[in-house]
């Protein structure tokens, strides 16, 4: 299948955009992670190592005894050990007398500077050793013995390998898992996506199974998501129904209505082309012209009709004012060729009466309600426009009967082949004001009243929420 | 094709570093590692001839020194950042750590170095590349072999005896002179509660402090000394002697691991020596030459393996280096032999 083609590239790049999303997520987030589980590695690491300094230097202090006026540490090999546990990282020790004057340890390593110190707390404090970054605690211990009296302060520091190792080492785990899940939640998503788009696969091939001409409704189950897309699309489906519809009605319309009327033309022009007499020959041509006029006004509403249903399916509603659609019906003095003579009335009031529909569908309607009453009915003819109760409504009324009851029944429908035959176009005119009414979802309405027959086109009414 | 030559310096000028004798491993115009060393240069030599015979263009010139003599000129060395020696290889194990600790070393790793075990090697920087136990030797014509000490009890005994043939014939490491002799004691004062039961017995012997493993083995084979303790195995088996019997204690014996270490600017070709040193080939030289695989003294044949005690390159050495602590112990010591009136 040809058409299937663009449907897995389609799928492709959108699991592709989810991918680099979540990749971009995992990117941002991996840094965020590895940012903080290294200050939280660093800090973890700082704890714990201090832990074994600080237990070491108190390890050395507890030994520390006054011997002959000279404190003296007899150095405990578990100190050692404790430091041991951070096995590859150099050792710097020093116990310093109240002067500071060396007892025992690496000169090089000084105590705690007095700024960081306070009395009986030990002091963490960074350094070097032999020129390599390292972590010194000093710690003092006082004695006030006979022949020694004043602080020995034991420092302990060690290089910072087994530190950053082990920062690292959290940060390396934080990271795996980080991956781990970064991985997983990207198959994951692939999974929903795929499986969220296995319906338009549904629905693709549903499409292409299906009859060119079958415009009905599609009813398969979709996720809600994927619902919104179906629904526009039957209800463009139902629209281009709509439309063939109408085009088809058209077609066979014209072809039925305009055969008889071109029938009796042809007849009509045949036998005054035979007619010999000049004056009945004349009286025929007159005739003949009549006819073909009428045909044209056929013609006419016929298209006019078509463009209404057209139009009420295609172009947007707008706010109008149907005083307007009133007036321009008024002005445009059809009625002086219709008619001439005949009295006309307008009948609208100082307010707006605003609906949403189609400007040019109703005019159309309004146009041939007011012919109708021309032709047909009896003067004086008016047009008005009046609101009742959130309903507009349009309307035209001639001092007739109006047409007969059974004549009523059947008016409205699209053929009406009576008034074809005849030549006149009431019948298309009403179907033609039935198909807006229904268009914009009002009606029409037929009564008699006092001053005569009134036909009205009655809308809702725009209200202040649905403009 | 490969000489050998062997010169042994008479101790003349240099106050502080006494250089004992030096020789030269290669030939003339290769590029020669200068190798300081404790060791003796006829047990060494072997290893370093199968070295300089499998890279024809290096040489070794062998240094050999006292332990604390190394220990100080490496530490001047150092703290000078002159480039002395292109490596270290002692027994005083506790002086090269110190050294490593004092930033003294460059690091290096290897397939050879990293099969080393933890207990062997620390922070890439010193390497244990021997295994060699500290023995009891004695003289066979003048000790009856159910006076033989199996153990340090049995030499607890014997010197408690009061015996007057055993006044003065019993020696040991002079612990002041060699740093090995003082690695050993520290080792037995933190391995067992003996040691100041075996200070007071050498005290009541009148036991003598001497100095130098082959001095030693020397004494107790012309009957000078009845018997020697804490002396290196190796050095015993290396001159066997007839008259000379070995024991390892079966409570416990240490075992040493002569430590490795390129100094700070030490050329790149002593890796090149740590690597053979470290490798088949360097290991089984040195086995020859005893300095490392299973011993073979007919007398304690089957060490229990819990009596196995390895000296282990840490840094928890460095507290046998602590000047208070080496003060205290060496006091204790003097005390010891100086009521039994040092020779």
């Amino acid at each position: 299948m040809i058409e299937a083609s663009p449907l897995p590239r389609a799928e492709r790049s959108l699991g592709l955009r989810v991918a680099l999303g979540v990749l971009s997520l995992l990117l941002v987030g991996g840094i965020v992670v590895a940012l903080a589980s290294f200050g939280y590695g660093r800090q973890a690491a700082r704890t714990a190592f201090d832990r074994l300094l600080l237990g070491s230097a108190n390890d050395i202090a507890e030994t520390i005894t006054i011997e002959a006026g000279e404190p003296m540490a007899d150095l405990p090999v578990s100190a050692f050990q404790l430091l041991g546990l951070a096995a590859q990282d150099r050792i710097g020790y020093a116990l310093r007398d109240a002067e500071g004057r060396l007892l025992t340890g690496h000169a090089t390593v000084q105590p705690a500077p007095p700024a960081r110190s306070q009395p009986g707390r030990p002091a963490f404090f960074d350094g070097t050793l032999q020129g390599e970054a390292a972590r010194f605690v000093t710690l003092t211990r006082r004695f006030a013995e006979r022949d020694y009296s004043g602080a020995v302060t034991v420092t302990v520091g060690q290089t910072l390998l087994a530190r950053n190792d082990m920062a690292l080492g959290l940060t390396r785990n934080a990271l795996i898992v980080t991956a781990l899940g970064g991985i997983a939640l990207m198959v994951l998503a692939l999974v929903v996506i795929r499986r969220a788009l296995r319906p338009l696969d549904r629905i693709a091939a549903e499409l292409l199974a299906r009859d060119p001409y079958d415009l009905t409704p599609m009813e398969a189950p979709v996720p809600a998501e994927v619902g919104v897309m179906l629904g526009a699309m039957n209800r463009f489906m139902r629209r281009l129904d709509r439309q063939v519809g109408s085009m088809r009605n058209l077609i066979s319309d014209t072809a039925h209505q305009l055969r008889t009327p071109v029938a009796a033309l042809r007849v009509q022009a045949e036998l005054a082309a035979d007619e010999p007499d000049a004056e009945k020959r004349g009286q025929m041509l007159e005739r003949l012209a009549r006819r073909s006029r009428s045909l044209g006004d056929l013609l006419d509403q016929m298209l006019s009709r078509a463009l209404v249903i057209h139009r009420t399916d295609s172009v947007p509603r707008q706010p109008v004012d149907l005083r307007d659609i009133a007036l321009a019906v008024f002005e445009t003095q059809d009625h002086e060729l219709l008619a001439p003579g005949t009295a006309v009335e307008l009948e609208i009031g100082p307010d707006p009466v605003e609906v949403l529909a189609d400007e040019m569908s109703l005019i159309e309607a309004a146009k041939n309600m007011f012919n109708n009453a021309l032709r047909h009915g009896a003067a004086p003819v008016r047009i008005g426009v009046e609101a009742q109760d959130g309903r507009a409504a349009l309307w035209v009324e001639d001092a007739g009967q109006g047409p007969p009851p059974e004549l009523l029944e059947r008016i409205g429908a699209r053929f009406e082949r009576s008034a074809a035959s005849r030549g006149q176009s009431a019948g298309l005119g009403l179907s033609i004001l039935r198909a807006v009414a229904e268009a914009f979802e009002g009606e029409v309405r037929f009564g008699h009243s006092a001053a005569g027959f009134r036909v009205s086109l009655i809308l809702p009414q725009m209200t202040e929420a649905s403009r | 094709m490969i000489r050998a030559i062997l010169l042994a310096l008479a101790l003349l000028t240099l106050p502080a570093a006494a250089q004992e004798a030096r020789a030269r491993f290669g030939a003339d115009g290769a590029t020669a590692i200068r190798l300081r060393s404790t060791t003796d240069i006829a047990i060494l030599g072997p290893t370093l001839e199968a070295f300089v015979a499998r890279n024809p263009g290096l040489a070794v010139d062998y240094e050999q020194w006292g332990s604390n003599d190394l220990y100080a000129l490496a530490l001047q060395d150092c703290e000078a950042s002159r480039s002395g020696a292109d490596a270290l290889l002692s027994s005083a194990v506790h002086q090269m750590v110190e050294l490593v600790n004092f930033g003294c070393a460059s690091p290096y790793r290897s397939a050879e170095t990293l099969a080393l075990p933890d207990a062997r090697r620390w922070r890439d920087e010193i390497w244990g590349i021997t295994h060699e136990a500290a023995v009891i030797v004695y003289n066979r014509a003048l000790l009856p072999p159910e006076d033989v000490p199996q153990t340090r009890f049995d030499l607890l005994d014997l010197m408690r005896r009061d015996d007057p043939r055993h006044r003065g014939r019993i020696a040991t490491y002079d612990i002041e002179a060699s740093g090995l002799g003082y690695l050993f004691a520290y080792a037995d004062s933190l391995e067992a509660s003996t040691f100041g039961a075996l200070l007071e017995g050498f005290a009541r012997a009148e036991a003598v402090a001497t100095c130098c493993s082959a001095e030693i083995i020397q004494g107790v084979a012309e009957g000078r000394y009845l018997l020697a303790y804490n002396v290196l195995g190796s050095y015993v088996e290396a001159n066997r002697r007839e008259s000379v019997g070995v024991v390892r204690p079966r409570d416990y014996t240490l075992f040493l691991s002569r430590a490795y270490m390129i100094p700070k600017g030490g050329a790149p070709e002593a890796a090149l020596l740590l690597d053979f040193l470290l490798s088949p080939e360097g290991q089984q030289r040195l086995t020859e030459s005893r300095l490392t695989g299973p011993g073979r003294d007919p007398d304690t044949s089957g060490l229990p393996e819990s009596a196995e005690r390895p000296i282990p390159i840490s840094p928890e050495l460095l507290v046998a280096r602590d000047a208070q602590k080496r003060g205290r112990f060496i006091a204790r010591w003097r005390d010891t032999f100086g009521r039994a009136a040092l020779p």
